[in-house]
Order: structure tokens, then C-alpha cells, then sequence
């Protein structure tokens, strides 16, 4: 920074900055705290911000009533497995839009985008129907087909606008040292490729994460992830809010943990060519 | 495929070897209520005695009904065993989509079901779903702010004893609300109330035509009188509180009175969960002078096996087990007898140890008093009392809830909900072919 | 310029993406459009055989429909309002020097990692409920009544949780965009004596103008099939009732499979009329 900035202005944006921030990621710091109370101090009036006896009894009440390690590792291989096979396909597509385009190429790329438009909901029962046929209604494979399939269009298009960023002379003098195909995609763009394809994983491992609604509908016991194990916490009988927010802290935590680990990452390939 | 069917088989066969019966793995879809939550908890007594595991799927009552309804009507059969009410049963059996019941051993003791429920979870003389628990709808009051008002409250009360307490009993400086009543839209939530309030007026949803009857005065009555009262003397944001959120209120002692299902009796008395828990009593349903019918409802989650399972036998003896006499000994053998799943067996109401249950006596009689073969003054061509059973009633009952929790908001005034949901119910029953 | 042999390669290797999602589109497609011609009721029966344009004409002539149209525009307009104009002046002051930044950011992108689920359920329950919630204990400290949220402001309450769900979306983007401005364009217009409000209107938003397209889109997309915030909070009443929301009631509530594939086809009639809009605009962009 050329700037010489003054340490007045600076503690000024420190504090404006962090007052903000912590608002924002307040009901979840809400969630996290409440989830360590009794249901009673849950909904303590004046609320209870640090000084209450901390307590895991809530933790261990979901651990018993629903087995969430395999809710969790349900959650984990079809996040993981629908955002590596989306990526399998997604570069070899995004690499011939970016480096051999034709006149089509941004009516494809567009006509991509707008499969995600179709409204899930309309298109439902001939999804549900298909399944049955095809023996894939509560099965992990089915549900990352579909989850791979709704995320593509991202995927794609965020390889995309990333590759293209990537300058074309190097290709092309890689071309002249008489690189093949091969070599030229192995050795000089995955390297320079790293970081967009990092980011889209990371998008859409989080994407696919939060979807609830094929997840919910497609899936009942065996391949049932994390969004259905919240299902059964929404309104339990009684006081609630301890237990929910004890719920709902385990159904996010992995995937705010890994989230903050690669936000430098993640930030740094979530452009879809807002900069030019 | 076959190549699963195998692996079942050699699961199964190593296991054959271990407990020396046929082993199967079924799924279960149930609704996170308390009484269900407590049996998943009990089941490995199922599992020792039966030798079969249990793969539960636990929804909210929502979800549940949209993943249990899409996945008999498409054919899905991802569940061996389902968790469903006297709503959907007759409805599906009739579509021969449920395995009837009827040869379950002499040992059950079929004849023990309380009648009301046999006959609404039976479809022409057959069983097609087992009551798990049954419930009806009662008063719960606070006996002290009661006292305090200088007012008593009958056994038999009507809709103005109802409306004097409310009114006595409301202190809205200190977040007393005289009465706490179902405002959340939906069939199951708001609609079941707001047709046993109508239906205690002398109001029907149907005339023996299936003509909707909402414009008539009976209904323009009811309505009025639950949204005066509610709006009146219930608690704030009372247009989005459903059974759940009403049952938290009376736990923090915040309502002074509260309408509802009768298996509350045992949250609201339970003293590890309701701070109120030993200032609870208990009166029948109430209705309008001279009208015969009380506002009482009549319910049972039940389990019923859909058509074309592969693991009939082993569905068969789960539903056996879970409600059966042996379970409810079980269930008070761990957990006291308060805590026993009530309403669906006469031989339970006959148990001394458990009339000494404050509420034992209160919900019997409410459940004796509801009969859903005849649910209104007027004849009308359907069967239920706050619920229609016809296919059509979910898509209805929740159109029109959606229009009364908008009266309850102050959002729109009584007689523009009962237009609204008139036309509405108009619509849908056309487009149904009627 | 590519060779012909690079072409074909290049072909080969989209072809997979297209078919799949070719196949994706279209076989759920048809089948919606064929359902949405017959009379198809799965607990009367199932297929009870063709009826014309019955059910489109009785989708768009239910008192629902209309309404249903005005609450998705407004959801997804408000949302997108409010990100964007919110996610511009984070993204402004995360760029500014401060202590703490890499925390205040992590602090700032959470609500994206929340699942819709989690976060209708926080802010229905522990934050908005009208006794019990966090709002409704704030308002009683200072005295006042508190807000019966999901009721008397309905649609506000939607449109803030999901806003609170997309303003990292939008932020991190839009900052991105700002940190590849050129310093020294803003520094020389500082110098020159521009007021703070005619470099952002003359330096800052048409620098943005692309990076904002870009939220647009995508979050149009998102934000069109909204539905667990809606199903948790309010199950469509007080006016939330959107057209996926209403769909939803006449497939899986009504069971009316043939009236709610014609609300599908209707609901994706809409998209593509917004999708062809947007694509404009954007395509616009991506030449530029």
C-alpha cells in the first residue's frame, strides 16, 4: 500500500469493520453458545451470553437418539464424491471453451447455466419415477449423480472463466517446442490451473453439502446425509432451542471448519470473471 | 442387484447361525415425537428378542407425511414400515396399498384396541395400520391462576365458560395468556382445531353433495369466536404457533389455558420438563350451548406395512411388538406409567396402576366422545372429524389454514379468510372431479 | 488459431458435460410435459389419462397464481438488492487497512457455509420467535412490543435470512473486483481533489459494473428455487407463497401431479423469460 495510512483512520475501519463482522456471524455464534446451555437457560430472559454452567448434555442427547457419524460420512462422500466427478468432466469442457473457442461456445456455456433454472420441485416426480426404475432411490451413487449433475453448470462455468485468464501465448509457445496435448494440459495448465480448480472444489463441496432438497427426498435411511438428520430436530416436543442449535452446530461444524481452513483459497478462484 | 441380494443372504445366514432365526434389516419411518423417540431407544429389546435390526428414519410430522405419502404413491418402497395417521390409512387401504393387519396372532389381542380407534385405522371390517397412540383433543389449565381468577372450571365446560376464564385469566404484564391456541397454518396444525371449533358450532366442511359449506353462518360463527379469542387473550405471534410451540408456552407457565391433544397431559404434568407440572387440570372439549357436538378430535399415529414389501414377516412382528401389551409394560417398567403411549388399548384404561395417572381418566372419556363416523350436527358424506378423508383434504385443509393464520396476523378480516378459502376449496374440489 | 485437430479434440472433451446435462434437462423435461397433460392424481389411481390444456388453464386461473409470481419477484429482487448494495460497502471497507483482517473476512463469509435448513431454523426459532427469541427480548429491554416477525413481516423476514445467507456470496466477489482496481487510478483522483462520493460513483462502481452481472446471475439462479427457508418459516403463508412454493403444494400437499407439472412447465417459462434478460446483460459482458 502506497498510501500513508493514519493510524486513527485505520483503528476507525478496525473497529467499523469488526462491529460488522461479528454481527454478521452473529446467530451463529448464537447457535454455538446456546447449543452448551440447559433448555432452561436456553431461553433465559435477559439471555445468557458467557456466564451460565456449561454443559455437553445436549451434545450427548443427539449422539444417542441419531448416529451421526453416519449422517456426517454420508454428507462427506457425496459432497466429496459429486464435486470430483463434476470436476472430472467440468475441465476437459471448460479447458475447449477456453482455449478453442467457437462461435457457439457462450450459447453452450449459457444454455448450461440455465439447466439450473429448471425448479427442482416441477421436475420431482419424473426424477423420483426414474429413480425407482433404475434401483438408485436411497443410495449414495444415485444422489452424487444428481448432486454433480445440478452443480456442473457451476463447475464449469467457474473453470471456465478462470482458464481463460490464463494467457494463451504460453500454450502456444509450448505448441511450438512441439508439446502434445498431454503435455501441454499436465505440465503447463494444471499447474498454472491449481488455484481456480481448488476454489471450485471448495464451492461446490459446500454447495453440495447444503443442498436439502434432493437430499431430503431422494434419500431414507441408508444414504441419508446431514440434512436429513436436522429434519428430525425441527420442532421436537417441548423446549427445543438447546437441542436444535446442539443439532444444528454439528451439522455445520465440518463444513465451517474446512471452509475457514481454505478461505484463502476459496477467495482466491471465486471470481467467474468479475475481473478483468 | 444380485449381487446385494447375495451379501443380504450371507449377512443373513451368519446370523441364522448366532440367534437361529431369519434375521432381516427394516426401515422404519416415524415421526420425532416423544413416544417415538422413546421406542427407538427400546428397540434393542425387539432386536434380542426377534434377532431383526431396525434402520429408523426420523422426520419432523411434515416432512414425514411428504416422504412417506410420495414414496407409497410412486411405489418407492424404501420403507418396510411406516409411520402414518387415521387420516391417511382408509384412504390407502382403500388404494390396497397397505398389508391388512387382520391375521396378527390371538396373542395381540386385536380386541383390545379401543374401538374408536379400531374403526378409524380399519377400511371396510379390516385393520390396516396399528395405533401406536391415540389422542383426542381437552382443556389443560392452570388450577392456580384458575383459583385466582375466583373462577372453576367444569368437567363439561362450554365455549363460554372457556371464553370467561380466558378473560380472567390474562395478565399480559406478566406474559399470562388466558388461552393458547393452534395458530400455525396447516391441515394437521391450524385446520384441526379451527373443524372441531366449527364442528362444535354446528358448522361442516360438506353438504351431502360436497358443496363446501364455509359461507354458511355456523362457520362465520366458529371462526369468529376462535379469532376473537385468540387475538383477544393469546399469546403474541399466536398465527405461527403449531402443537410444538404451544406445548413450550405451557411448559414456562405462560398460558393459562391450552386446547389441545391429549397426549400433552404427560409434557405439560412431567416435572423434569414443565415448570407448571403439578398445577395442571384437566376438563372435556367444550362446545356451544345446545349443540350436541363437542369440539373434541380423535387421532392415532399408527404403523401400517406398505403393499409389496420384501420383509412382510419381519415388518409384521415389529408392528407386533411396538404395540403390543408387552411393550406398554416395558415402557412403565422403565419409565413409569405416565409415560406409556396412551389411547390405543382398552386394557391399558383398565390397568389400576394406571388410572392413578391424573390425565388417565379425562383422555378416555374425550376419545369415548369423539366419533368419527359422525362427526357433525348435519349429515355430511365423509368420514373424520377434524380432517376430511378424502385424497383432496391435505391440499384444502392447508389452503385454507393458510388463510386463517393470515386472520389471526390481523392480515385479513374473518369473512374475507372464509371467502377465500370457500373459493379455494370450491377450486379444488371441481378440479378433483366432484 | 486452433487446428482442425484441436478442434475435434476439443469436441470430444465437451462431450461428455453435454450429454449428461443434455440428458439431465431433457428426460425430466419430457416426462414433466406429458404429465402436464394428463390428468394425473397418484392417490386416486395415478394416470387417469389425457385432458388437454386443463391443467394450465386451471394453474394460471387459480387465485394463487398471480400472487404467487409478485412473492418470487419480490424475494428475489429484494435479496439481490440488498446483497448487492450491502455487499459493496463491506467489500469497500474489508478492502481498507485494518488489524485483523483475515479474521474479520472468516467472520464475514460464515453464513455461506450454513445449510438453508440450519439457518431458517436459527433465525426462525432463536432469533424471531416472538417470546422466546432473541429480537423479541431486545425489544422488551427497551420497552417495546415485540414484532411478530414471521407473521407481520413475512416477506421482509425471508428476504433478510436469505440476504444474510448470500451477503458473503456477494462480498467476496465484489472484493475481489475491488482489490484488482488500479491503487494509483483512485490515489491520482484523491489528489485531484474528488470528493469520496464521485470516486466511488466515477472510479469504484463502473469498475464493479461487471462484477456485479456476475452476482446477479448467479444468485438469480439460486434464489429462484428458494425453498427450505420458506418451507421452515412460514409453509407459505402471509403472502410467501412463490411459484416453486405453490408447485410444491399442488405436486406433494394436493397430490396433483398432472396441475403441478403444468405449474413447473409455467415456473420454467419464467426462469428462461429471467434467464434470456440476465444472459443478455452478462454476455454483454463476457465480451467486453
Amino acid at each position: 500500500m502506497a498510501r500513508a495510512v493514519t493510524t486513527r483512520r485505520k483503528t476507525i475501519n478496525t473497529v467499523a469493520a469488526w462491529a460488522i463482522g461479528l454481527l454478521i456471524f452473529f446467530p451463529i455464534l448464537w447457535t454455538i453458545l446456546t447449543s452448551f446451555k440447559t433448555e432452561a437457560q436456553a431461553i433465559n430472559d435477559p439471555p445468557l451470553f458467557f456466564f451460565f454452567d456449561w454443559t455437553l448434555e445436549n451434545y450427548a442427547i443427539v449422539q444417542e437418539r441419531s448416529n451421526y457419524m453416519r449422517f456426517l460420512w454420508n454428507s462427506v462422500i457425496i459432497a466429496g464424491g459429486s464435486t470430483f466427478l463434476g470436476v472430472i468432466i467440468g475441465v476437459p469442457a471448460a479447458w475447449s471453451m477456453a482455449f478453442v473457442p467457437s462461435r457457439r461456445t457462450k450459447d453452450i456455456l449459457l444454455w448450461m447455466l440455465s439447466t439450473k433454472m429448471l425448479p427442482a420441485v416441477g421436475v420431482l416426480y419424473p426424477i423420483y419415477l426414474l429413480f425407482i426404475k433404475l434401483g438408485l432411490l436411497d443410495t449414495r451413487f444415485g444422489l452424487t449423480i444428481v448432486l454433480m449433475l445440478i452443480n456442473l453448470p457451476i463447475i464449469i462455468w467457474m473453470l471456465y472463466t478462470y482458464f481463460k485468464e490464463i494467457p494463451g501465448e504460453i500454450l502456444e509457445a509450448a505448441r511450438m517446442d512441439g508439446a502434445t496435448l498431454k503435455e501441454e494440459i499436465l505440465y503447463i495448465l494444471t499447474p498454472m490451473a491449481i488455484p481456480g480448480i481448488a476454489s471450485t472444489v471448495l464451492l461446490n463441496i459446500i454447495l453440495a453439502w447444503n443442498e436439502a432438497f434432493w437430499t431430503l427426498n431422494l434419500t431414507a435411511a441408508k444414504a441419508a446425509p446431514l440434512t436429513a438428520f436436522i429434519a428430525s430436530y425441527s420442532s421436537p416436543e417441548g423446549l427445543f432451542y438447546a437441542k436444535l442449535s446442539a443439532a444444528s452446530t454439528m451439522a455445520i461444524a465440518p463444513i465451517l471448519i474446512l471452509g475457514w481452513f481454505s478461505q484463502k483459497q476459496l477467495v482466491r478462484g471465486l471470481t467467474f470473471g468479475a475481473v478483468k | 442387484m444380485y449381487l446385494k441380494n447375495a451379501l443380504c443372504a450371507a449377512t443373513a445366514l451368519t446370523l441364522i447361525s448366532t440367534t437361529g432365526a431369519f434375521a432381516d434389516t427394516i426401515t422404519i419411518a416415524t415421526v420425532n415425537n416423544g413416544d417415538m423417540i422413546r421406542m427407538q431407544g427400546l428397540a434393542e429389546d425387539f432386536t434380542a428378542k426377534t434377532g431383526h435390526t431396525l434402520e429408523w428414519v426420523t422426520l419432523e410430522e411434515n416432512v414425514l407425511r411428504q416422504r412417506v405419502t410420495q414414496d407409497i404413491a410412486a411405489k418407492g418402497g424404501q420403507f418396510d414400515v411406516m409411520t402414518i395417521g387415521m387420516y391417511e390409512t382408509p384412504i390407502w387401504a382403500a388404494n390396497e396399498w397397505l398389508v391388512s393387519l387382520d391375521d396378527l396372532p390371538a396373542s395381540y389381542d386385536k380386541d383390545d384396541i379401543l374401538p374408536a380407534m379400531r374403526a378409524g385405522l380399519s377400511h371396510s371390517g379390516k385393520l390396516f395400520a396399528a395405533p401406536f397412540y391415540g389422542e383426542s383433543s381437552m382443556i389443560m389449565y392452570r388450577t392456580d391462576l384458575i383459583e385466582k381468577a375466583g373462577l372453576s372450571m367444569p368437567d363439561a365446560p362450554t365455549w363460554s365458560d372457556v371464553a370467561a376464564a380466558a378473560k380472567a385469566m390474562t395478565d399480559k404484564d406478566n406474559e399470562v395468556y388466558g388461552v393458547c391456541l393452534r395458530g400455525k397454518a396447516g391441515w394437521g396444525e391450524n385446520m384441526a382445531f379451527i373443524t372441531t371449533v366449527a364442528n362444535s358450532f354446528g358448522a361442516r366442511w360438506f353438504d351431502e353433495n360436497w358443496k363446501p359449506q364455509l359461507d354458511t353462518p355456523e362457520w362465520k360463527e366458529a371462526v369468529s369466536f376462535y379469532n376473537d379469542l385468540l387475538t383477544n387473550y393469546g399469546p403474541p405471534g399466536a398465527s405461527t404457533n403449531g402443537f410444538n410451540e404451544n406445548l413450550a408456552l405451557f411448559q414456562q407457565g405462560k398460558c393459562g389455558m391450552w386446547i389441545d391433544a391429549t397426549v400433552a397431559a404427560s409434557f405439560v404434568t412431567n416435572p423434569n420438563d414443565s415448570t407448571v407440572a403439578e398445577k395442571v387440570g384437566f376438563a372435556l372439549a367444550p362446545n356451544k350451548e345446545g349443540v350436541e357436538k363437542r369440539a373434541n378430535w380423535l387421532w392415532a399415529w399408527a404403523l401400517a406395512i406398505p403393499a409389496g414389501t420384501q420383509k412382510e414377516a419381519a415388518a409384521k412382528q415389529f408392528v407386533e411388538w411396538a404395540t403390543s401389551k408387552d411393550y406398554i409394560e416395558l415402557v412403565a417398567s422403565k419409565e413409569g406409567w405416565a409415560n406409556v403411549p396412551p389411547g390405543a388399548r382398552t386394557s391399558l384404561y383398565e390397568n389400576p396402576e394406571y388410572q392413578k395417572v391424573p390425565f388417565a381418566k379425562m383422555t378416555l372419556d374425550s376419545i369415548n366422545a369423539a366419533n368419527p363416523d359422525s362427526p357433525t350436527v348435519k349429515p355430511v358424506p365423509y368420514v373424520g372429524i377434524q380432517y376430511v378423508a378424502i385424497p383432496e383434504w391435505a391440499g384444502i385443509g392447508t389452503a385454507a389454514g393458510q388463510e386463517f393464520s393470515a386472520m389471526v396476523a390481523g392480515q385479513q378480516s374473518v369473512d374475507e379468510a372464509l371467502a377465500k378459502a370457500q373459493a379455494n376449496t370450491a377450486e379444488e374440489m371441481e378440479a378433483a372431479g366432484y | 488459431m486452433a487446428t482442425q485437430h484441436s478442434r475435434s479434440a476439443a469436441r470430444f472433451m465437451m462431450a461428455p458435460a453435454v450429454i449428461l446435462l443434455l440428458g439431465w434437462m431433457l428426460v425430466p423435461l419430457s416426462m414433466t410435459l406429458v404429465f402436464s397433460f394428463k390428468k394425473y392424481l397418484p392417490l386416486r389411481g395415478g394416470d387417469l389419462g389425457w385432458i388437454g390444456f386443463d391443467n394450465y388453464v386451471r394453474f394460471v386461473s387459480s387465485s394463487a397464481f398471480w400472487p404467487s409470481v409478485q412473492t418470487t419477484l419480490i424475494i428475489v429482487g429484494g435479496v439481490l438488492v440488498i446483497t448487492i448494495i450491502f455487499g459493496i460497502l463491506l467489500s469497500i471497507l474489508l478492502d481498507q487497512p485494518m488489524w485483523g483482517q483475515g479474521i474479520v473476512r472468516i467472520l464475514v463469509i460464515a453464513p455461506f457455509f450454513v445449510m438453508p435448513t440450519v439457518s431458517a431454523l436459527v433465525w426462525k426459532n432463536m432469533l424471531m420467535d416472538p417470546v422466546n427469541g432473541l429480537f423479541a427480548h431486545l425489544w422488551k429491554a427497551f420497552g417495546a412490543q415485540p414484532v411478530e416477525w414471521l407473521s407481520d413481516a413475512s416477506l421482509f423476514s425471508i428476504i433478510l435470512i436469505v440476504s444474510w445467507q448470500w451477503l458473503p456470496f456477494a462480498t467476496l466477489i465484489l472484493l475481489t473486483a475491488i482489490q484488482s482496481l488500479d491503487s494509483e487510478q483512485l490515489e491520482a483522483a484523491e489528489m485531484d481533489g474528488a470528493p469520496p462520493l464521485a470516486r466511488f460513483g466515477f472510479i469504484i462502481l463502473p469498475h464493479l459494473a461487471r462484477a456485479i452481472t456476475i452476482v446477479i446471475l448467479i444468485q438469480t439462479i439460486f434464489l429462484l428455487a428458494i425453498f427450505a427457508e420458506i418451507f421452515v418459516t412460514t409453509s407459505g403463508a402471509f403472502g410467501t407463497r412463490t411459484l416453486t412454493y405453490l408447485i410444491y403444494q399442488r405436486v406433494l400437499e394436493s397430490q396433483n401431479v398432472g396441475l403441478g407439472s403444468a405449474g413447473g412447465v409455467y415456473a420454467i417459462i419464467l426462469a428462461n423469460i429471467i434467464a434470456i434478460f440476465l444472459m443478455r446483460i452478462v454476455g454483454k459482458n463476457l465480451d467486453a
